[in-house]
């Protein structure tokens, strides 16, 4: 139930205080997605998605540190 | 897919093993509380890459699992009045009932939809007005913004034919109830990323005060687990007992402030039932009175049963006392298209994960 998925914002279509929407892309595939929670994410940032609400902008510099930690090289 | 592939890496996930065997002394005991983090373990084999020495339990953090019967009795009674459009999450669709299921009561005509987001089932709200549309609000922390969000739409645009069945379920008092239970093994918890990524790390740091136990927020891919078990098994084999956040790409110590805000705008705390662990107080979510209007519940009573299903030992299953091969009736009379209790039909339940990939 708790499944999120990050996507990448591609374009925001609605600026509503509750409403405020984005176009997110999931591997290709794009949907709506509720982006109200996030209010600082914007285009080009990853989302992690939840029953179509955003719960948490990405934070990339937090993504990579496992890597750095572990000294090891991932294709990003 | 980006941010997910990554942390399914061969050599970061063998790292991480030998990490985790280097740092072993003696054997431990540590749950994964999230449904989530349990199918990731079984699918991709982790519980049998590990040592030996370290055994992993299955949590609670399941809400399709923890919905207790009454709650989907309740549901399904509402859903068979004529003047009813029910929407669910399709996981909830399957659980047993005392007589059927929400998919039974579907299929002997009753409106039950599938609805991905409670946004959708506030859009058949509005696209319906001549009929109730009631949302099934199942989950916890994760899931609880998204309902508070489509309440304070329905609420700010007047619409008058959106109801909720609020079944909300909050992480920390389970945990509490399994480190105060007397047949507890549990000695460090991978606390769940995606709950905490709205809750932040407080109530991880107070529970890990509280009960001198290490506390490790992580994430869902193998490497996220495994992180996880590698920073829970430090600070045991060093004595400490520590709130640590090992999810911080997705889950900030501070959580998310502004969907807490709306769902403390809609809810408040309340006592709750759970399936096969009893009332919690302070454990759940219901409407706050400014939202009664949209409660549900007045739909339909909820029965008054004696028990949980008896066959079904999903008590001991949420609470990590027993694994579902140790229940009689597992893969034989218990099975997803025959299930005889909830852990064997949501998707992230440990009876399902042990069916579909041991």
């Amino acid at each position: 139930m708790c499944l999120a998925i990050p996507g990448k914002i591609e374009a925001i279509l609605d600026e509503g205080e509750l409403t405020r929407t984005a176009e997110v892309s999931f591997a290709g595939i794009r949907k709506a997605v509720n982006i109200a929670f996030v209010p600082e994410a914007g285009v080009g940032d990853f989302v992690v998605v939840h029953v179509g609400v955003a719960i948490s902008r990405l934070d990339p510099a937090q993504a990579r540190q496992i890597f750095k930690d572990l000294d090891i090289e991932v294709g990003q | 897919m980006k941010y997910l592939r990554e942390y399914r890496d061969r050599q970061l996930v063998e790292v991480l093993l030998e990490k985790i065997s280097a740092t072993l002394t003696r054997p431990w005991v540590l749950m994964e509380v999230c449904g989530g983090q349990t199918h990731s373990i079984v699918k991709h084999g982790l519980d049998q890459l590990l040592p030996a020495s370290l055994q992993l339990v299955h949590g609670p953090g399941c809400p399709v699992c923890v919905t207790a019967q009454e709650t989907v009795d309740q549901a399904i009674a509402i859903a068979g009045r004529d003047d009813v459009i029910f929407c669910s999450y399709g996981d909830m669709l399957r659980v047993p009932g005392s007589h059927q299921s929400l998919e039974g009561a579907k299929a002997n005509g009753a409106d039950v939809r599938v609805v991905y987001s409670p946004t959708d089932a506030l859009l058949v709200a509005q696209e319906n007005p001549q009929r109730l549309v009631v949302f099934f609000a199942v989950g916890f922390e994760t899931t609880a913004p998204a309902s508070a969000l489509a309440l304070a739409q329905a609420r700010q645009s007047g619409v008058q034919n959106f109801r909720v069945l609020v079944s909300h379920f909050l992480v920390p008092p389970a945990i509490s109830a399994i480190v105060e239970g007397a047949e507890n093994s549990v000695q460090g918890f991978l606390a769940p990323g995606h709950v905490c990524a709205v809750t932040g790390m407080e109530a991880c740091q107070e529970l890990a005060a509280r009960y001198r136990v290490p506390i490790v927020v992580t994430g869902f891919e193998p490497a996220d687990i495994l992180l996880g078990i590698l920073h829970c098994v430090e600070q045991l084999e060093r004595g400490d007992a520590a709130a640590e956040n090992q999810y911080r790409r997705v889950a900030g110590d501070d959580g998310n402030t502004v969907a807490r805000k709306w769902v403390n705008e809609v809810f408040e705390i309340a006592g709750q039932n759970w399936r096969g662990i009893g009332t919690l107080a302070n454990s759940g979510l219901r409407l706050k009175s400014e939202y009664e209007a949209f409660d549900a519940a007045p739909l339909a009573a909820p029965p008054v049963l004696d028990a949980d299903q008896r066959d079904c030992i999903s008590g001991e299953i949420l609470r990590g006392i027993k694994k579902p091969p140790q229940c009689p009736h597992f893969g034989t009379r218990c099975r997803p298209e025959h299930p005889l209790g909830a852990p064997m039909v949501s998707s992230e339940g440990a009876c399902a994960a042990y069916f579909s990939y041991q």
